[in-house]
């Protein structure tokens, strides 16, 4: 099962590594899409290997997603309403402070 | 006030004597002189009255209760800082043949200066300044005068060196003047280096003898009751210093000796006392003629005994003195300046003064009351010159005697004693110089000296020369500038100080001194010595002869004399260059070879060790600001990178 295992490893750290560095917002929000399917992807193939004749796995899955679609609905609220006073999706040029 | 003019009470009390100028210039420095100008001048003159009357009636009673064989007292001393019982620093009063002489000579020179001082300073814009000053010259001097220890001497050594600084440097918007008032501070500092070893050298040793003898001894060993005591110089004499064929006790005392030499402007230390003439004229008149720098010469004549035991510290006194007044006098009669050429008489009558110390030994003392007798008579001839040039000066507006000229029917009473000053330091019968210089000359030629006797008949030949060469050409002639077309009386207040100076000048000889100051046994007094006493006059009579040839009617005479000399005049005008070789040792060798590189180390590796330790805590400061950016990803790269490092530190573990 162990094999199976690093490709969604290798999905959630590239979904990492473009939260940590995307300068645009809508990238930081598909890069945390990434992140969040690499986890069902998880859930999925412990379904398959751990418990082959329930389906819970792959229900939770579907959890996943809805529930990712809701969060960057959120986000995306937040980040217009930032866009709107920042006139900028930078995300480097949010803050106030100097420098 | 019979009560406090009484003998007995002024002797309890004679800590009262340097604590009236102590106090006023305490009150001056602090209260007054921010207040008025005026009241300065009158508290400083009144206190320093106050303490000449007192040491008048001291000197009085002493004098005549001692009845030929004067004692040592000391009515107050109070212990100041204490090592240990048997070492322990304390000040004190001392009451001695000399130390009264000099209270004296001090208060009464220093209250006539304050007079004339009140007339010479007037609309000085440092007025109040100046009179703080005298008044703490004053009370450091009587200090260094009074003091029973060798270590208060040393302190009010320093702080007659700091005054005289002060007041050199009165005028300290002139650069000549800032000049002059370091180098006399740095030449005495650095001969008080030497006088500080030889104290270490006395102390060190002193403690130790003092330690052996137990009880035998009493008070503290840096007195000079005990160093001068033959329990302290039988033990101290045999030990040897370092260096072969040299005591331990001639090293110290010509260290000690250093000190006076540079404080009496001995040669090769007398570069800073003509410079010293940038100051004040009654300043020069007080500091420079009568009284901080015969602080040298008391200083040999108080540790007479130790210097006597040595084997050739007196050698080294009579030598160093008798070529210091040979030099000066050479010098001092090409100069122009009025106050340089007195500057110099100033250095040739100490010589005078040290060369008869060195000549006395222990049994046969004439020399030691000679010295004192010539410090007393010089202090009030000596002042009076200064003081009468600075009433030419203050009328003139000008320092140089060839832009005065027949001043004599303008300024009759300046003449006049000026005049009788000119005549006492040339040595005429019966004013005060004749008896003084004729008791040296005669200790020198008693004493089996003949070269030194030679050299000071010699000088006294020079000395009568030079003086009455400004004589003629400031007071007689024709005016050779506006300013001599100008001049007139000086006012009151600064005459009475020339008036009283002059009849002390001409009565101080008359006092019998050998009965009054002697060391051991009073010396049998036979008079007028004619042997020496005839040279002597022949001497100074030529030297007026020669001057009067030379200056009277013009200076055409002296001009063609000059021009015969060639170029040794030049070089004897010019000081013999000392000032420029010792500029020289100074500028080129120690500051580029010595204090360069130390500053060079000062400044960059101390220094920068410091800016160092500034320079890694702000440049850490500026990396570590990089972590604060604002932006959360960057707080969040932080996170996972921890989170990671934990949970490999926790895998690690558990595996």
């Amino acid at each position: 099962m162990f094999a199976w295992l690093i490709m969604p490893a290798v999905l959630f750290s590239i979904g990492v590594y473009g939260m940590l560095t995307r300068r645009n917002a809508v990238g930081i929000l598909i890069s945390a899409e990434l992140a969040i399917n690499a986890a069902a992807m998880n859930f999925v193939i412990f379904n398959r290997f751990i418990t082959p004749v329930k389906v819970d796995g792959q229900i939770m899955s579907l959890f996943i997603i809805a529930t990712a679609a809701a969060e960057v609905l959120i986000g995306i609220a937040i980040f217009v309403m930032l866009f709107k006073f920042r006139k900028t999706t930078d995300v480097t040029r949010m803050n106030q402070m100097k420098n | 006030m019979e009560q406090i003019l009484n003998y007995e009470f002024i002797l309890r009390h004679a800590w009262l004597i340097p604590a009236m100028p102590l106090l006023s210039f305490l009150l001056l420095g602090l209260f007054i002189r921010p207040l008025s100008a005026k009241l300065s001048g009158i508290v400083a003159t009144a206190a320093v009255s106050a303490s000449a009357v007192l040491s008048c009636v001291l000197a009085w009673g002493y004098f005549h209760s001692a009845a030929g064989s004067p004692v040592t007292l000391v009515p107050w001393s109070v212990e100041w800082l204490r090592y240990q019982a048997h070492l322990s620093a304390s000040i004190g009063v001392l009451v001695d043949p000399i130390s009264v002489l000099l209270m004296v000579v001090v208060t009464i020179v220093s209250f006539l200066v304050h007079l004339y001082s009140i007339g010479y300073m007037y609309g000085d814009k440092g007025y109040g300044r100046y009179f703080t000053f005298l008044n703490l010259f004053t009370f450091s001097m009587l200090g260094l005068v009074v003091a029973p220890n060798i270590l208060q001497m040393y302190v009010c050594w320093e702080l007659v060196g700091v005054s005289s600084f002060l007041l050199i440097g009165f005028y300290y918007e002139k650069p000549s003047a800032v000049a002059a008032c370091k180098k006399a501070f740095i030449v005495t500092r650095f001969a008080d280096l030497g006088f500080f070893i030889g104290v270490l050298i006395l102390g060190f040793y002193g403690y130790k003898i003092f330690n052996e003898a137990g009880a035998a001894v009493t008070g503290q060993p840096f007195d000079f009751a005990f160093l001068t005591s033959p329990a302290f110089l039988e033990k101290f004499s045999p030990l040897e210093s370092g260096i072969p064929g040299v005591a331990l006790i001639t090293l110290a005392m010509v260290l000690v000796y250093m000190g006076a030499a540079g404080k009496s402007a001995m040669f090769p230390l007398h570069i800073w006392l003509p410079d010293a003439m940038e100051g004040p004229t009654p300043v020069s008149a007080l500091i420079h003629a009568a009284t901080m720098v015969v602080a040298g010469v008391y200083l040999v004549a108080r540790m007479f005994p130790v210097f006597a035991a040595a084997e050739h510290a007196l050698t080294v006194v009579a030598c160093v003195g008798a070529f210091t007044s040979l030099f000066a006098a050479i010098i001092g009669c090409t100069q122009d300046d009025i106050k340089r050429v007195l500057a110099f008489s100033t250095l040739s009558q100490l010589g005078y003064m040290m060369f008869s110390l060195g000549v006395a030994t222990v049994k046969d003392s004439a020399g030691y009351t000679a010295s004192m007798f010539h410090l007393f008579t010089h202090a009030f001839f000596k002042a009076l010159l200064f003081l009468g040039a600075g009433s030419v000066i203050h009328a003139v507006h000008n320092n140089d005697i060839w832009k005065m000229g027949g001043l004599a029917k303008k300024m009759p009473v300046t003449h006049l004693t000026f005049l009788i000053a000119t005549v006492s330091i040339a040595g005429i019968y019966p004013f005060a110089g004749f008896f003084s210089k004729d008791e040296i000359l005669s200790a020198a030629l008693n004493g089996g000296h003949p070269v030194i006797f030679g050299t000071g008949l010699l000088v006294a030949g020079l000395t009568a020369f030079y003086m009455w060469r400004i004589y003629f050409v400031t007071f007689w002639g024709k005016a050779r500038s506006d300013g001599a077309g100008h001049a007139h009386e000086a006012p009151v207040v600064m005459l009475i100080p020339l008036v009283v100076l002059a009849t002390l000048s001409v009565i101080s000889g008359f006092v019998p001194f050998a009965e009054y100051v002697h060391l051991g046994p009073p010396p049998e007094h036979e008079g007028v010595n004619m042997a020496v006493a005839i040279p002597g006059t022949i001497a100074g009579v030529l030297g007026i002869a020669i001057a009067w040839f030379m200056y009277s009617s013009g200076a055409t005479r002296a001009a063609s004399f000059v021009k015969a000399m060639g170029s040794i005049y030049g070089h004897i005008k010019n000081k013999f260059y000392f000032d420029e070789i010792y500029l020289f040792v100074t500028k080129r060798l120690v500051f580029r070879l010595v204090a360069a590189p130390i500053a060079w180390f000062d400044r960059h590796v101390v220094d920068g060790g410091v800016n160092l330790t500034g320079w890694c805590t702000r440049t850490s400061g500026a990396l570590l600001r990089f972590l604060q950016t604002g932006q959360v990803q960057t707080y969040g790269v932080w996170f996972v990178a921890g989170s990671m490092f934990v949970v490999l530190i926790l895998w690690a573990m558990f595996i």
